[in-house]
C-alpha cells in the first residue's frame, strides 16, 4: 500500500495535509514494515475508536472523575458557601477543613461550588466551540469552492482576532454577567483553531476513495458527511472537545481573576479573584488560593492525559514505536537476539538518517 | 483525435437483439485544471478532446502512464469531476449531472477504484458497503430482500459463504477480498457499465489474475461494458477487446488489442512496449550494456 | 550447484549470510525470516522475489543491521568479505564500526526513496552531507567535484546540482538517491523496490543505468521486487522467498525455464505474456465472441 501511484487527482490535492484515519493507520503501521505481522487484536468498529487502557489514561480518568464527583456531590456535604457567620481567615481546622476566607466563607464549600461552576462553564463553552468548529471546519472542508471560501474567511478572521482581549471587550458590555453568558462568549471565541484543523482533515478525507465511492453509489452530501466522514473524525473531535474545555476553564479563571467573570456564581476564578483582592498572599492565607489553583492544574493535567491517549488512536505510531522498542529489548535481554540492538537510528529511512 | 470507435456492425446488432445493447460514450471530453503557485495561475490540460465509446459486452482498455489523464477520464465518467467541455452520453442521450438524471446515470455506470485499502470505509462493515447502493437504487425493497441481494452479490464475487463476510470490517480482509467487495458494490445498483481504474495494481501479483478473471467472467455473464484503465500492457491485451493508448491527455493510438500490442504504430506505444519487462530477453540488457562500456 | 562451482562461475563472494533468522517480537513472536543462507558474489545482481509479507525487505534490512524494533535477528551469521581481503563479521560490529560499515561498504536504495530527499536542502547539500560525514578528510572543493561526478555517473546533468528535490522529476530524484548510495564507492548495493513507484519508461532508464554502473564500478546488487519478469530480465541469479524462506535459488534462466517450486511456477504464471500466446486466460476475444453469438 505504500506503492503510491501518482494520479491526476493528486495534482489538485497536493496542498492537502497528510491525513490519518485511525484504522488505516493502524493497519499501515503494521503492514508498513513490509512484513506480515499478526494483528495484535482485531478491534472492530466503534471499539477501535476507543483509547486503549494505559497508565496515562487511568490517571487522567481518575483525576477527571474525582474532580467531577467533587463538583457534583461536594455542595451537598459542605455548608452554604455564602455563609459569612464563620470567623474570618481561619487556617485549616477540623471544623473548616480548608479554613475560611476574609469574609468568613468556608473555603471548602466555596471550592465545591466553584468546581461545579467552572466545569459547567467549561462544558458549555466546549460544546459551543465544538459545534461551531464542526460547521466551519467540516462543512467548509467538504463543500469546497465558494462555500469553503466564505466559511474559511470567517474562520480566518476569528483566528487572527486575539481571543482573551475580545472576550474582555464583550464582557465589559454586560455589567451583570451570568455564567451562561461567560460560557457563550468563551465558546464563540475559541473554535477557530479547531476549525482549521478539521477543515484540512476533512478536505483530505473527502478526496479519499471511499468518499468518492459513496458518491458514485449515489449517496447525498449530508449523508456522506455524517456517515462516511464524521466517524473517522471522532477521535479528533473528542481531543478537540477536551482541549476546548481546558481552554474555556482557563479562560474563565482568567476573566474572573480580572474581575470580568460571572457575577452570579462561584467559580475557581472568582475564588482566586477574591483571594487576590483579600490580599491572601500578603497575609499568608495559602489555604485560600492554593486549592483552586491546584484544582485547575489537576483538571488540566487529567484532560491532557486523556488527550494523549486519544492522540495514540489518531496516530498509533505514538504507541506502537515505544511498545515495539520495549518488546525488542526484552527479547534481546532474554538472550534471543544475537546481533546487538544496532544503532538507535532507523527511525528514518532516508539516506541522511543512515549517513548521519 | 475525435473519431469514435465504431463497433463492428454485427456485434452491435446481436447485442441489441438480446436486449442488452446500449453504449457509454465520451464525446470530446476536455478537462483543464488550474494550478496555482503563488500568484501565478497556469493551466494543466489533463484531458484534451477525447472521444470513445464503451459498448455493452465489450471491454476497452485505456493504457497510459501516471499523469496521462486516464484517471481523470475515469472520474469524469463516474461524475466525480465535471468536464471542462464535452459530454458523456449514455445510449446516445446526454447524461444528467444532478438530481434524478444523475441518480439514473449512477444506477447504470459504476466504478471500481484502484486502492481497495482506501475505497472501503474502515469504519463500516462489509454489509453496509453493499446495502447502501441497493437501498439507494431500489428503494422499494424490504429488509429481507436487501439482505438476500447482499448475500447474492457476495457469492457472485466468490466470497463464500457470504455470511462469513457480512459483519467484517475492511481491515479484516485481504487486499484481494477487499477488491472483490468493491466489485460487488459496483454491481449492486445493477449497473450496465463498469469503470475499473487500475483495479489490480495495488494487489499482490499472485492474486491479480484471479480478480481480473472474476471481472471478465462477470462482464460476460451480464454483458457489461467495461472500461479497464491500466498501465499494464500485458493485462490490457489479454482482458480487453480494444486498447486506447493515452499520452499527455491525448489518445495517440487505438485499435484491436492484439493489433496495438503486436503491431504498434505510434512511437509512444513502441516506447511503452520496449520498456515493459520481458523475461524472454533475459541477459540481453546486460550484454548490451557490457558492449557499450 | 556446489559452492566451488558457483564461485568459479560468479567470482568470489562479497557477502555471505548463513542460517539467518529474524523474528518480530510481537505477541506471539513471528518468524519473518527463517534460516536463510545466501551468498552474494562480487559484481553480481541477485534478485530477491516475493510478495508482500514474505520477509524480503526484512532480510535486506537484516543484512545491513538496519532492523527496526520489534524485529530482532535471532540466529545466523553475516560476513562481509572486503575488497582488501578482510572479513567483517557484521553481526558483532560495534556501534561505531557499524556506522562506518553502513553506506561505505553496503549502501541501500529504499522503496519510494525519491520521496525521502530532504525538501528544503538542494542536491549539493545532501550529497555533500554524505561525503562530509564519512570522508572527513575531503576538502570542500573535492567534495563538490565528487558530487558533480556522481551526478554525471547516474545520468543527471551536473549543472542541476543546485536544484531542490521538488524541481526534479520522480525519476531524477531516484537517480539522485542512487548517486548518494554510490557516493562512498560501496561494494554492495541493496535496492528495495527502487523503481516500483515509477512509470515503466522511466523505470527502464534507471534499470539500464544501474546495469551500466555495475559494469563500470563492479558493485554487487541485491534487487528486491515482486516483479519477477523484470528480475528474470536483469538478474544473474534469483532467490524466491515465501513466508520467510528462500524456496528457490538459481540462475535467472533456470528459474524462468525450469522452475522447481510450486510457488515459483505460480508467480511466473501470474504475469501474462505481453507478446506471446494468450495462454490459459479466461478471457479472450474468442471467448467473448462465443458468448455474443
Amino acid at each position: 500500500m505504500s506503492e503510491t501511484e501518482l494520479t491526476e487527482r493528486e495534482l489538485h490535492d497536493v496542498q492537502v495535509a497528510e491525513v490519518i484515519t485511525p484504522l488505516t493507520v493502524a493497519s499501515a503501521a503494521v503492514e508498513g514494515a513490509g512484513q506480515r505481522m499478526p494483528r495484535q487484536s482485531s478491534r472492530r468498529g466503534i471499539r477501535a475508536l476507543m483509547p486503549r487502557w494505559s497508565g496515562k489514561l487511568a490517571i487522567g480518568l481518575g483525576l477527571l472523575t474525582a474532580i467531577v464527583a467533587f463538583g457534583v456531590a461536594g455542595p451537598w456535604f459542605t455548608q452554604d458557601p455564602r455563609d459569612s457567620d464563620n470567623p474570618s481567615l481561619q487556617p485549616p481546622s477540623p471544623e473548616h477543613l480548608l479554613g475560611t476566607t476574609k469574609l468568613g466563607y468556608d473555603v471548602l464549600a466555596q471550592l465545591a461550588q466553584g468546581t461545579q461552576g467552572s466545569l459547567m462553564v467549561g462544558v458549555i463553552a466546549g460544546l459551543i466551540a465544538l459545534g461551531l468548529s464542526i460547521v466551519f471546519g467540516i462543512l467548509a472542508g467538504y463543500l469546497g469552492g465558494w462555500g469553503d471560501e466564505t466559511l474559511s474567511l470567517v474562520t480566518n478572521i476569528m483566528l487572527v482576532i486575539p481571543g482573551l482581549p475580545l472576550v474582555m471587550v464583550i464582557a465589559t458590555y454586560f455589567p451583570a454577567r451570568s455564567w451562561l453568558l461567560v460560557a457563550f462568549v468563551l465558546g464563540i471565541t475559541s473554535w477557530a483553531g479547531s476549525a482549521v484543523v478539521l477543515r484540512a482533515q476533512t478536505r483530505s478525507l473527502r478526496s479519499r476513495d471511499y468518499v468518492s465511492a459513496a458518491r458514485v453509489a449515489g449517496e447525498r452530501a449530508p449523508r456522506v458527511i455524517l456517515v462516511e466522514v464524521l466517524p473517522n473524525l471522532l477521535p479528533l473531535l473528542a481531543a478537540q472537545f477536551l482541549f476546548a474545555i481546558i481552554f474555556a476553564i482557563l479562560g474563565e479563571a482568567g476573566l474572573s481573576y480580572l474581575g470580568l467573570g460571572a457575577t452570579d456564581s462561584i467559580t475557581w476564578g472568582t475564588i482566586l479573584n477574591d483571594a487576590q483582592t483579600g490580599q491572601a498572599l500578603g497575609t499568608g492565607a495559602w489555604w485560600w488560593f492554593v486549592p483552586p489553583g491546584l484544582l485547575i492544574a489537576l483538571l488540566g493535567c487529567g484532560l491532557a492525559l486523556i488527550n494523549f491517549s486519544i492522540d495514540e488512536i489518531i496516530n498509533p505510531k505514538l504507541r506502537i514505536a515505544p511498545e515495539n522498542a520495549r518488546r525488542q529489548r526484552k527479547a534481546a535481554k532474554a538472550g534471543r537476539g544475537i546481533a546487538g540492538p544496532g544503532l538507535p537510528t532507523a527511525t528514518t529511512t532516508t539516506a541522511e538518517g543512515i549517513s548521519a | 483525435m475525435s473519431a469514435t470507435i465504431m463497433p463492428s456492425a454485427d456485434a452491435t446488432g446481436e447485442a441489441r437483439a438480446q436486449g442488452q445493447g446500449g453504449s457509454l460514450e465520451a464525446r470530446n471530453l476536455v478537462k483543464d485544471f488550474r494550478l496555482r503557485s503563488g500568484l501565478k495561475v497556469s493551466m494543466l490540460h489533463a484531458v484534451k478532446d477525447i472521444s470513445f465509446t464503451v459498448e455493452a459486452g465489450r471491454t476497452i482498455a485505456l493504457v497510459g502512464e501516471s499523469g496521462s489523464g486516464k484517471s481523470t477520464i475515469a472520474r469524469m465518467l463516474a461524475k466525480l469531476e465535471a468536464p471542462s467541455s464535452g459530454g458523456v452520453f449514455i445510449d446516445g442521450a446526454p447524461s444528467g449531472s444532478r438530481g434524478r438524471a444523475l441518480e439514473r446515470y449512477r444506477s447504470e455506470v459504476q466504478m471500481v477504484f484502484q486502492d481497495p485499502f482506501a475505497s472501503l470505509n474502515p469504519f463500516h462493515s462489509i454489509s453496509h458497503h453493499l446495502e447502501r447502493p441497493i437501498r439507494l437504487h431500489h428503494p422499494g425493497l424490504g429488509r429481507a430482500e436487501v439482505a438476500s441481494r447482499v448475500e447474492e452479490l457476495l457469492e457472485r464475487v466468490q466470497l463464500e459463504p457470504a455470511t462469513r463476510y457480512l459483519e467484517r470490517r475492511p481491515h479484516e480482509l485481504s487486499g484481494g477480498q477487499r477488491q472483490r467487495v468493491a466489485i460487488a458494490r459496483a454491481l449492486a445498483p445493477g449497473a450496465r457499465f463498469i469503470i475499473a481504474d487500475e483495479p489490480v495494481s495495488m494487489l499482490d501479483v499472485s492474486i491479480r489474475l484471479g480478480v481480473l478473471n472474476l471481472l471478465a467472467e462477470l462482464q460476460r455473464e451480464a454483458q457489461l461494458g467495461v472500461l479497464y484503465i491500466t498501465h499494464d500492457l500485458a493485462t490490457a491485451r489479454h482482458f480487453s477487446d480494444e486498447i486506447l493508448v493515452m499520452y499527455r491527455g491525448d489518445i495517440v493510438e487505438r485499435g484491436p488489442a492484439d493489433e496495438v500490442i503486436l503491431n504498434p504504430q505510434h512511437e509512444y506505444t513502441m516506447r511503452l512496449l520496449e520498456a515493459a519487462a520481458d523475461p524472454e530477453r533475459h541477459g540481453a540488457l546486460r550484454d548490451e550494456v557490457r558492449r557499450a562500456e | 550447484m556446489t559452492a566451488p562451482e558457483a564461485s568459479a562461475r560468479f567470482g568470489e563472494p562479497v557477502l555471505t549470510a548463513r542460517g539467518v533468522s529474524i523474528e518480530y517480537e510481537v505477541d506471539p513472536p513471528v518468524q519473518a525470516v527463517r534460516d536463510v543462507t545466501l551468498t552474494l558474489h562480487r559484481g553480481e545482481i541477485l534478485g530477491l522475489a516475493g510478495e508482500s509479507g514474505c520477509g524480503k525487505t526484512t532480510l535486506a534490512y537484516g543484512l545491513n543491521r538496519l532492523l527496526k524494533p520489534p524485529a530482532l535477528q535471532t540466529s545466523g551469521e553475516i560476513v562481509f568479505h572486503d575488497r582488501d581481503g578482510d572479513d567483517i563479521d557484521v553481526v558483532s560490529l560495534s556501534d561505531e564500526r557499524l556506522r562506518a560499515f553502513r553506506w561505505s561498504k553496503v549502501s541501500m536504495v529504499f522503496q519510494g526513496a525519491m520521496n525521502s530527499l530532504n525538501p528544503v536542502l538542494n542536491v549539493r547539500a545532501q550529497l555533500d552531507d554524505v561525503l562530509r560525514t564519512h570522508r572527513p578528510g575531503m576538502k570542500k572543493a573535492e567534495r563538490l567535484a565528487r558530487s558533480r561526478e556522481l551526478l554525471e555517473l547516474v545520468g543527471v546533468d551536473p549543472d542541476r546540482i543546485s536544484s531542490f528535490p521538488h524541481e526534479l522529476s520522480g525519476g531524477m530524484r531516484q537517480r539522485v538517491m542512487i548517486a548518494m548510495a554510490l557516493a562512498l564507492d560501496p561494494q554492495v548495493m541493496i535496492m528495495d523496490e527502487p523503481t516500483t513507484a515509477l512509470d515503466v519508461v522511466v523505470q527502464r532508464g534507471i534499470i539500464r543505468e544501474i546495469m551500466r554502473l555495475r559494469e563500470r564500478l563492479g558493485f554487487a546488487v541485491i534487487f528486491i521486487t515482486h516483479d519477477l519478469p523484470l528480475l528474470i530480465e536483469i538478474s544473474d541469479r534469483i532467490a524466491v522467498m515465501l513466508r520467510g524462506e528462500i524456496v528457490e535459488l538459481g540462475t535467472a534462466e533456470s528459474v524462468y525455464r525450469d522452475p522447481q517450486h510450486e510457488y515459483t511456477k505460480r508467480l511466473l504464471s501470474s504475469f501474462p505474456s505481453l507478446r506471446g500466446d494468450r495462454g490459459g486466460f479466461l478471457r479472450g476475444t474468442g471467448a467473448n465472441q462465443e458468448v455474443a453469438s
